[in-house]
């Protein structure tokens, strides 16, 4: 097990990229967060928390999705659902999807044809933590990095949050 | 986490955690009925034939509405115009059905038990709509969803069934559901339509004043008298039936307490329920109708599941 970022450089991350995410949509004015289920709304919470310190709460559109009812997978055993909330339009609007570990890509597939029952966005981004590069299975790429690694498909990337695991902190797992 | 059952065939066979299952999913397809696109694309790779024998138009619009929303190919069967006036048997018709593939079948028969005859026939997954004076699982298990959401849960509370309890599958699926999920329960009629032996064999109350049961209740379940059986001398017209056991403002202003009115519908206004109760805002009769696709959503979706484990 190899320690990927620890607790500060997890925090030091996390602030980069909300900074980054606030450079290229200046005040989020035009533009909603949204975290993907299970996993990456620890993530984007804490995203939304770094960015609540530069725009006021009010101004920030940020909506969860799940995306089991569109896995390309969904016969191959019962996925545990969790919930969406996005209450608001994402017509016309700047979409950053925000998850935790970018690996194969089918999530990422998936986020998008789910957002397609939801509006037209007018542009999707991407904001990951982990990029585990030049493993994916389909053309799916990032727009903000947390950090990018290299991996085996043996290897398993567990992110550890404080809410829930008592400690933040990302390794690499044979 | 899957169902335990292959079919849905009646809430006689699920457990408590099958019933948890169903009505917690159906919470997430709520949700996507609330969307701008309300549509997943989740059991599109799944055949659903909608075999009704007898009339509904409710149950099978919800059932066509649910199965749409998941991108099913949805096939719909009902037995006048169809071979069945040529005296086709049921194991032919649905045999017939199945050779073109199909997945699974809706079902809703006149006999008690149809829908486990095929079970045992044939091997798609069977739903039953409502066989006979037997069960109708679905719309318990709406029932269900919409008290939960009303009241925030089903251990515990009083709810009364009001109606012709004797020849309701709507009322005997909620009493298996409730008494399943630990709530309290009155059935409530003349005795003509009441049972002998309900108390003994479900463990609940038989009630046959009407005000005492709704002074004791927090949700009132009224079912509709069948206008068929008003010539089978179980109750002198349906004038006295409204007397004794009608529902109206009245009645519900003058309880201590605000319940709660459903009604599986039709209604038929002015016997068993009174406009001003059905209309006010006592009654969640279209919240139920609203939850209605969303529970089949999530028990269509949740055995298509098990269809997986069984390849």
């Amino acid at each position: 097990m190899k320690t990927i970022l620890n607790d500060q450089q997890l925090a030091i991350t996390i602030q980069r990229l909300s900074h980054q995410l606030l450079e290229n949509h200046l005040n989020l004015e035009n533009t909603v967060l949204i975290g993907i289920q299970p996993r990456g709304i620890f993530f984007s919470n804490r995203i939304v928390k770094e960015i609540v310190k530069q725009i006021p709460a009010e101004k920030i559109q940020y909506g969860k999705l799940d995306i089991t009812f569109y896995r390309d997978d969904v016969r191959q055993g019962l996925h545990t659902l969790n919930q969406t909330d996005i209450s608001f339009s994402i017509e016309n609007k700047n979409v950053v999807i925000i998850d935790d570990v970018l690996y194969t890509g089918r999530t990422i597939r998936a986020a998008l044809d789910a957002l397609l029952g939801f509006g037209r966005p007018a542009k999707v981004e991407l904001c990951i933590l982990i990029d585990r590069r030049f493993s994916r299975q389909l053309p799916i790429q990032a727009d903000y990095i947390g950090k990018s690694i290299d991996s085996i498909i043996t290897q398993k990337v567990k992110v550890f949050w404080k809410e829930k695991d008592e400690k933040d902190e990302v390794v690499l797992v044979e | 986490m899957n169902l335990s059952t292959k079919h849905l065939l009646g809430i006689r066979d699920l457990n408590p955690e099958d019933i948890q299952l169903i009505l917690d999913t159906a919470i997430q397809f709520k949700e996507v009925l609330q969307r701008p696109i309300k549509q997943v694309p989740t059991l599109r790779d799944i055949t659903i034939v909608n075999l009704f024998y007898e009339n509904s138009t409710r149950t099978r619009i919800s059932f066509e509405l649910a199965e749409k929303r998941l991108s099913a190919s949805t096939i719909n069967f009902t037995a006048s115009g169809s071979s069945v006036s040529k005296g086709e048997t049921l194991l032919d018709t649905v045999n017939n059905i199945l050779a073109m593939k199909v997945d699974m079948v809706v079902m809703r028969h006149s006999a008690s038990g149809a829908p486990h005859f095929l079970a045992k026939h044939i091997p798609a997954s069977i739903v039953n709509a409502g066989d006979g004076i037997n069960e109708h699982p679905t719309q318990a298990l709406l029932d269900a969803f919409s008290i939960r959401e009303k009241l925030g849960s089903i251990r515990g509370r009083k709810i009364a069934l009001v109606g012709d309890i004797m020849h309701s599958r709507v009322a005997l699926s909620n009493i298996y559901l409730l008494k399943k999920l630990g709530a309290e329960v009155t059935v409530v009629g003349p005795p003509t339509l009441i049972p002998k032996y309900i108390s003994d064999a479900f463990d609940v109350r038989v009630e046959y004043n009407l005000k005492k049961a709704l002074e004791w209740c927090d949700v009132a379940n009224v079912l509709r008298i069948q206008l068929e059986r008003q010539n089978q001398v179980l109750f002198s017209s349906l004038r006295e039936y409204s007397l004794a056991y009608g529902i109206n403002k009245k009645i519900l202003n003058s309880l201590k307490k605000e319940i709660i009115i459903m009604h599986p519908g039709p209604i038929n206004r002015g016997v068993e329920l009174d406009s001003d109760a059905a209309d006010s805002r006592q009654s969640i009769i279209l919240q139920q109708v609203e939850n209605g696709v969303a529970v089949r959503m999530a028990v269509l979706y949740l055995l298509a599941g098990t269809k997986a484990e069984n390849n």
